[in-house]
């Protein structure tokens, strides 16, 4: 697992933009090459060059349970390898390859331990010297003002020199194959007795402090920071937090279990509410020995918590730092912090409120630099025939209005390249086949049928009900032309509706199939069973609940993911499953397929997303560095970018071509569990437990609104056809519309504002909600617009 | 921030006891102490740890609880063997018991005999899940009414109010076309049920009959409005005529006159709609009209209050319903015609029940007065006679004598004026009538020349009144907001839009024998005769007493009949009008007081629209207005009974034009 996350590659695999329409998984003969253990790994020199070994990554890099299975029975393994940190510069970070080499001879990976030697070359007599890798550098031992410097001077700069990353990745990779339920499937795991390597990671707690002492220094702590100037408490008290953390698992590891709960007894009030969660994982943690299964203790570990602090407010608590000689919390602020220092004015309660709530603080603000392509792609132009019976049909609907200039509009949109689209081929794209053709001039005619939203001619929405579901659906799709419902359900099995009088039909069977006369022209009805037409087909396959299904644009085919690991691709001409797709060992928890076919993404609670082509069996790029379980991702609609949703209160967007995290969005205060991109592509809103709705703008990467009014999770979340409404479907039972044009109108996005990454969200909830409808008991799990702009929700009635 | 959370997020453990118990259980009967702490720090870690994980699944499974699935996909996480068995759908209560100092709780788990399990029947298979769209063109029927919510648009405040408003009004109109043309629900027409009403039902049942009955005279007009013209009420009928009937008997009871004439209007608008067919409910709607007609006391105060506009009102209703549905095999004419004679008959009947049993009897029509009235005019005179000349019994009475008398007057009149041949002599009729002998002669002559009149106008044959004339009300509605035309309407089997106005004699002493003036307002649409008569009567000064009502041009949009008001008197001194037969005719337009809360006259005064008003007499609104004083809500006054009181002048009060 190239678990490195950071704003820089983490992925795996290269992808050659000019190779043949497809993305190849690359490195099918490196991997086959290496891969002699359990877990696959594309040599960090191997074919692929800008792997894992390249992430530098500040450190959110261990996703504890990475898929070490994959490889197995895989020869081409795509599984990324725990990856050597590039620079040698910090003494942990030696310790943590020294780790992740130890741990490679247990498992007997000769070859990657080749390879992690070669690349940390630098090391490799530190290597060869230092003895048991258990060993640590007491970061105590560590000047004060050397650190200072450190920490001062790490901001910049794509490849921060830290470290942990690559260590937690090793410490991840052994977890995982150690508690993998697969492990007896597979070869190459090798059951790893003790892990010495995580107690290296843990080691970092090993600090002497007296543990009597933690609750003086917090509470001093405190009361400078609620002395403090009012502009620079709100910076400063962002560190209550993290510290209150570190200072328990400190207290945790070091086996002062007392001093730990009466440390968690009296502060953990302090703590902000968005917190809960995360507290209540660690109240349950008060032995050592927990510590080392505990993802959540892991990932306050290997990843540092970033914090945003001006440079005055920062010298202030750097000032009463050192009067105070209080080395004991410096040390942590240099351990497990990542202090990004801004000029400038300190930012205001508000405007920390806003970006701060994930599992790890908020984002770099040079995570958030590199450009996006945002634009949409150049449509490939095809005639529309504009034929009078059409113009005719519109009348008798009582649709008189004719929108001819906004067809020409359509046209002249397309002609001219967008100057933020991505170049046309810079991810192979299918080509369109004659029966994507006709679906687009079919939706070009909808489109001059589509109504035009607005906060005066709000949408009217049809609300689909499951009945008898029984608490039992967990996924809903529809089709693009809304003419197919797709549910997934608890009890494993995926149904597929037709919404129009249009039975399901399948394919005849082969001994049928060879009577028809092929050249006739109606040689495509002519293979339908006309028997076997229903207006339900239930697909059979998964072994648990499917938590994610998603259409293909040409309504061929369904994908479904579920908590048995698998994604399955189904056809939609003979209702058969084509392809189990393995690489998640654990649920899957949601998929979506590009917007041109072909590519389709998947994330699941082994914290990774992954990118897959209909025709391979192996992922082609794995998106690593969330610090929790995806819980829902989401296709650009030029199909260059995916968006993640994570249960670490991040979104994430990653860039398909080479695989790298491009954007890092904080401030949800709950795990994330809608997304959806603006039609245009500009801009991102996602919904999360917490009952709010962020809309973020891709481009400059920053939050640009906040909806707050429903009461409970956000299910989905969908833009109008022309993206003039949002509409949001939550577990509250209700549907709300908002003005998604109102939402993005004024944005300041002055230089300033891109620039520091400091947001003013003006508090206008209440004017951009259009509507709030309620159902019954159902909640909405999914909403859609069809292309005439009417919603579509779904849900399964509850009763109460 | 802080404050809020408090909560305790203690590290709470299982206690060391239940260990011990769980150790004796497998057991294991000696366990230190040190152990079970150890023991239960790691069990209650463990199980936090995997209750944290199946909570995930409860999310991502979209529900708001837990199941024991969630914990076993949680388990399998850990990859631990998940526990079977544990599949319940309901919550198993803990049982607790106590004993030997032991507190224990437990899972009730009844032993069972598996050949009773084999022998049970099986239970019936669980409904599949199905996919279930509303169907939009049955409004009525959608499963998941997506109701805008109220509350939260009214927080929205008056800033988003008005949009708000008008957006879901389109919304909703949208909601009704667009369906068809998208790609929405199959469309399956559902067997019809009469007994389930659906949510969508209900609320419309319970919104129509509050409206109805409730005091907003507005919102009563367009709820009647819906019942008179919605092509979808047939399922909420027999609630309908349920609510009626039972309305009536409390109403009744109560002396509750408005709602009685509320309830009255429901009926009227049910029986106005086209689509529904009341047939099966008349046995409950007869009883509840013929109570509103034939009752002893309607109202709390009866010397005051109008009841007799119900009475007339409610007596067309039953003409209607017999008329509607009398079958040879019902009899419901003759059933009804039957009670009315009886209590008509019977000496000892009140006036006020007299007044409805002819009131009844006369709107069945010609034949019936012909051969049921008028052998009985002479008998019925005498006992007016009695009434009114001799000794001031009680001023009810006399009351009711009069309003018998002119209601006896009304009606023949026109009878008379067909039956005789033209010479009217008052000798002969006070020969052949008795005392209503004069009275009669002098209406039929005023009767003969409003049939000529009309034959110059119109193609008219008939002088008389022969169609029911239904709508009670002059409900004017305080804003001049378009008026609903189901209220107008008249059916449409009225050969002739001809309205006789009697007013009322002054009851005044010094007038034993009024002169009886009579007021004619005659609407005629030039077009087509049956046309509905559309009278707009605006007032211009209602609350300064009846005198005073001027002349305002009616403005009758529509079908624009010619109003005009034909007095046999020269209105000027009322005293002459005695002279009837040679009198001159005039034509006058006459303009009304406003009803009961209309009250505020000048609002309703420049409404151009036409109100739901049928020809209501001048003087029965402005007595209203004079004298009366009817609480706000009290129903309008019935056309062609005016009242008045000692007060009034009467014919004097509108100033004929020349």
């Amino acid at each position: 697992m190239a678990a490195l996350a950071e704003e820089q590659t983490e992925v795996a695999v290269k992808l050659e933009p000019e190779g043949p329409p497809t993305l190849l998984p690359p490195q099918a003969g490196d991997g086959a090459g290496e891969g002699s253990g359990g877990t696959t790994n594309n040599g960090p020199n191997g074919g692929g060059g800008n792997v894992a070994a390249s992430s530098s990554t500040g450190g959110d890099g261990g996703t504890p349970k990475p898929t070490v299975a994959v490889s197995a029975a895989a020869p081409a393994g795509a599984a990324p390898v725990p990856a050597a940190a590039p620079d040698a510069g910090a003494p942990h970070d030696r310790q943590t390859l020294l780790a992740v080499l130890q741990f490679l001879r247990q498992s007997n990976l000769r070859e990657a331990e080749e390879a992690l030697r070669r690349e940390a070359r630098l090391l490799e007599e530190a290597v060869a010297g230092s003895g048991a890798p258990g060993e640590v550098d007491s970061a105590g031992a560590e000047v004060t003002s050397a650190l200072l410097s450190r920490v001062t001077a790490s901001a910049p700069g794509p490849a921060a020199p830290d470290p942990p990353g690559t260590g937690a990745s090793g410490a991840t990779v052994v977890s995982g194959s150690a508690s993998g339920p697969a492990a007896p499937g597979k070869v190459g795991s090798v059951a790893v007795e003790d892990q010495p390597d995580v107690s290296a990671v843990l080691s970092a707690y090993n600090q002497q402090g007296d543990p009597t002492m933690y609750e003086e220094y917090y509470s001093g702590l405190k009361h400078f920071i609620e002395c403090s100037l009012d502009c620079h408490r709100a910076e400063l008290s962002q560190l209550f937090y993290p510290l209150f953390v570190h200072m328990y698992l400190e207290l945790v590891y070091n086996q002062h279990e007392n001093e730990a709960k009466s440390f968690f007894e009296k502060f953990h009030g302090d703590q902000e509410c968005y917190y809960q969660d995360d507290l209540r994982v660690l109240s349950s943690l008060t032995k050592k020995e927990h510590m080392k299964g505990n993802e959540t203790m892991l990932d306050f570990r290997t990843s540092k918590f970033v914090l945003r602090i001006s440079r005055d407010s920062y010298q202030l608590l750097k000032r009463h730092l050192q009067e105070k000689q209080n080395n004991q919390i410096w040390n942590i602020v240099q351990e497990h912090l990542y202090i990004d220092i801004f000029d400038g004015m300190p930012r205001s309660k508000q405007q920390i409120d806003a970006m701060v709530g994930s599992l790890a603080g908020e984002a770099k603000r040079e995570a958030n630099k590199s450009k996006v392509f945002f634009g949409l792609l150049k449509e490939p132009e095809i005639e529309v025939p504009l034929d009078d019976e059409d113009e005719e049909g519109e009348n008798e609907e009582g649709k008189p209005k004719k929108k001819k200039p906004k067809k020409d509009s359509i046209g002249s949109k397309s002609k001219k390249q967008d100057p933020n689209a991505p170049p046309q081929n810079r991810i192979p794209l299918p080509e369109l086949k004659d029966s994507d053709k006709l679906d687009k001039i079919m939706n070009m005619k909808e489109t001059t049928k589509r109504v035009r939203l607005g906060p005066d001619c709000l949408p009217s929405i049809c609300f689909y009900t499951f009945l008898n579901a029984y608490q039992g659906l967990t996924a809903v799709d529809v089709t693009d032309d809304s003419s197919l419902i797709a549910g997934g359900f608890a009890d494993s099995t995926v149904r597929v509706w037709s919404v129009t009088p249009k039975k399901l039909r399948s394919v005849k069977q082969a001994s049928d199939l060879s009577l028809i006369d092929k050249e006739s022209d109606d040689v495509l009805e002519r293979i339908m069973d006309e028997k076997t037409a229903s207006e339900l087909k239930i697909l059979y396959g998964h072994s648990g609940p499917v938590y994610g299904a998603s259409f293909s644009p040409d309504r061929n085919y369904l994908l479904s993911s579920s908590e048995d690991g698998t994604v399955r691709l189904w056809s939609l001409q003979t209702f058969t499953c084509l392809v189990g797709y393995k690489g998640h060992n654990y649920p899957v928890w949601d998929t979506q397929f590009s917007p041109y076919g072909y590519y389709f993404v998947s994330g699941g609670h082994d914290r990774v997303a992954r990118l897959w082509a209909t025709d391979h069996y192996q992922p082609l790029r794995i998106f690593a560095g969330h610090l929790a379980d995806v819980n829902c991702t989401r296709f650009h609609p030029n199909s260059n970018y995916v968006a993640t949703g994570s249960a670490d209160r991040t979104v994430r967007l990653w860039d398909v071509l080479n695989g790298n995290c491009v954007r890092i969005f904080t401030g949800h205060k709950g795990p994330i569990h809608s997304l959806t991109f603006s039609p245009n592509g500009r801009f991102l809103a996602t919904g999360a437990t917490d009952g709010r709705v962020l809309l973020w703008d891709i481009g400059h990467g920053l939050m640009v609104g906040e909806l707050k009014g429903h009461t409970d999770t956000v299910c989905s979340l969908r833009f109008s056809r022309d993206g003039e409404i949002l509409a949001s479907g939550s577990m509250d039972n209700t549907v709300r519309l908002w003005d998604a044009i109102k939402a993005f109108e004024d944005l300041e996005t002055d230089d300033f504002t891109t620039a520091t990454g400091h947001i003013n969200l003006p508090e206008n909830s209440q004017e951009l909600l259009l509507g709030t409808y309620m159902t019954k008991s159902t909640p909405v799990v999914h909403l859609h617009f069809t292309r005439r702009n009417l919603v579509l929700a779904a849900g399964a009635y509850s009763p109460q | 921030m802080a404050e809020e959370k408090k909560l305790k997020l203690s590290n709470t453990v299982l206690p060391s006891e239940s260990m011990k118990v769980v150790a004796e259980s497998m057991g294991i009967a000696q366990i230190q102490e040190e152990t079970c702490q150890l023991l239960t720090d790691e069990v209650s870690y463990r199980i936090k740890e995997i209750a944290q994980d199946a909570l995930k699944f409860m999310h991502m499974g979209k529900r708001q609880k837990l199941t024991t699935s969630d914990i076993d996909y949680a388990l399998k996480l850990k990859n631990v063997e998940p526990l079977y068995g544990f599949h319940a759908q309901e919550f198993i209560p803990f049982r607790f018991a106590s004993g030997g100092g032991r507190e224990l709780y437990f899972y009730e788990e009844k032993e069972v005999d598996l050949s009773d399990i084999i022998n049970t029947p099986l239970p019936r298979v669980p409904l599949d899940v199905c996919l279930k769209a509303p169907k939009e063109q049955q409004k009525a029927e959608a499963t998941e009414p997506l109701k805008s919510a109220k509350p939260g648009q009214e927080e929205d405040g008056p800033l988003k109010g008005k949009g708000q408003g008008a957006t879901t009004a389109d919304g909703k109109g949208k909601e009704k076309k667009a369906p068809p043309l998208l790609d929405g629900a199959p469309l399956r027409l559902k067997p019809r049920s009469i007994h389930e009403l659906s949510v969508e039902q209900q609320l419309y049942y319970k919104e129509i009959t509050e409206a109805c009955v409730g005091s907003c005279e507005a919102k009563r007009a367009e709820a009647l409005q819906s019942i008179a013209t919605d092509p979808g009420l047939y399922q909420m009928l027999p609630r309908f005529s349920t609510f009626i009937s039972e309305g009536v008997r409390v109403n009744v009871v109560q002396n509750n006159l408005a709602l009685l004439i509320y309830l009255m209007r429901m009926v009227k608008a049910l029986m106005d709609n086209p689509t529904l067919y009341l047939e099966k409910y008349v046995h409950e709607l007869i009883p509840a009209v013929m109570t509103c007609i034939v009752s002893r006391q309607l109202c709390l105060r009866p010397d005051v209050d109008n009841h007799w506009a119900l009475r007339d009102f409610a007596a067309r209703l039953v003409a209607q319903i017999c008329k509607h549905f009398s079958t040879t095999t019902n009899n419901i004419q003759s059933r009804i015609t039957k009670t009315f004679t009886k209590s008509w008959v019977d000496e000892k009947t009140p006036w006020t029940t007299r007044y409805g049993s002819i009131a009844g009897l006369a709107e069945l029509g010609h034949d019936v007065i012909k051969t049921l009235i008028l052998p009985r005019l002479q008998q019925e005179g005498e006992r007016i006679r009695s009434v009114l000349d001799g000794p001031v019994l009680s001023n009810i009475d006399r009351i009711g004598a009069d309003h018998v008398q002119s209601l006896l007057l009304k009606h023949c009149a026109p009878v008379l004026a067909k039956l005789r041949p033209p010479p009217d002599n008052q000798d002969a009729y006070r020969a052949e009538f008795g005392s209503l002998g004069p009275l009669l002669c002098s209406h039929v002559v005023k009767a003969r020349a409003q049939a000529a009149l009309q034959a110059q106008q119109v193609n008219r044959t008939t002088l008389t009144i022969t169609q029911p004339r239904p709508t009670l009300t002059l409900s004017q509605a305080p804003q001049p907001g378009p008026r609903t035309p189901g209220l107008l309407k008249v059916p449409g089997s009225i050969a002739l839009p001809v309205q006789t106005l009697v007013s009322a004699r002054a009851a005044a002493p010094p007038q034993p024998s009024p002169p009886p003036t009579k007021f004619i307002v005659m609407s005629s649409s030039s077009s087509a005769p049956s046309t509905q008569q559309v009278l707009s009567l605006s007032t211009s000064a209602p609350g300064s007493g009846s005198t005073t009502t001027s002349p305002v041009t009616t403005t009758v949009p529509s079908v624009q009949p010619i109003v005009k008001l034909v007095s046999t008197a020269t209105t000027a001194p009322p005293s002459t009008a005695p002279s009837g037969p040679g009198s001159v005719q005039k034509y006058i337009v006459v303009s009304l007081p406003p009803t009961g809360e209309g009250k505020g006259g000048p609002t309703s005064h420049p409404s151009p629209v036409p109100p739901p008003a049928s020809s209501p007499s001048p003087l029965s609104g402005s007595a209203l207005c004079g004298g009366k004083q009817e609480p706000g809500d009290s129903p309008p006054p019935a056309p062609g009974t005016p009242k008045t009181n000692g007060s009034q002048p009467n014919s004097g009060s509108p100033q004929p034009a020349p």
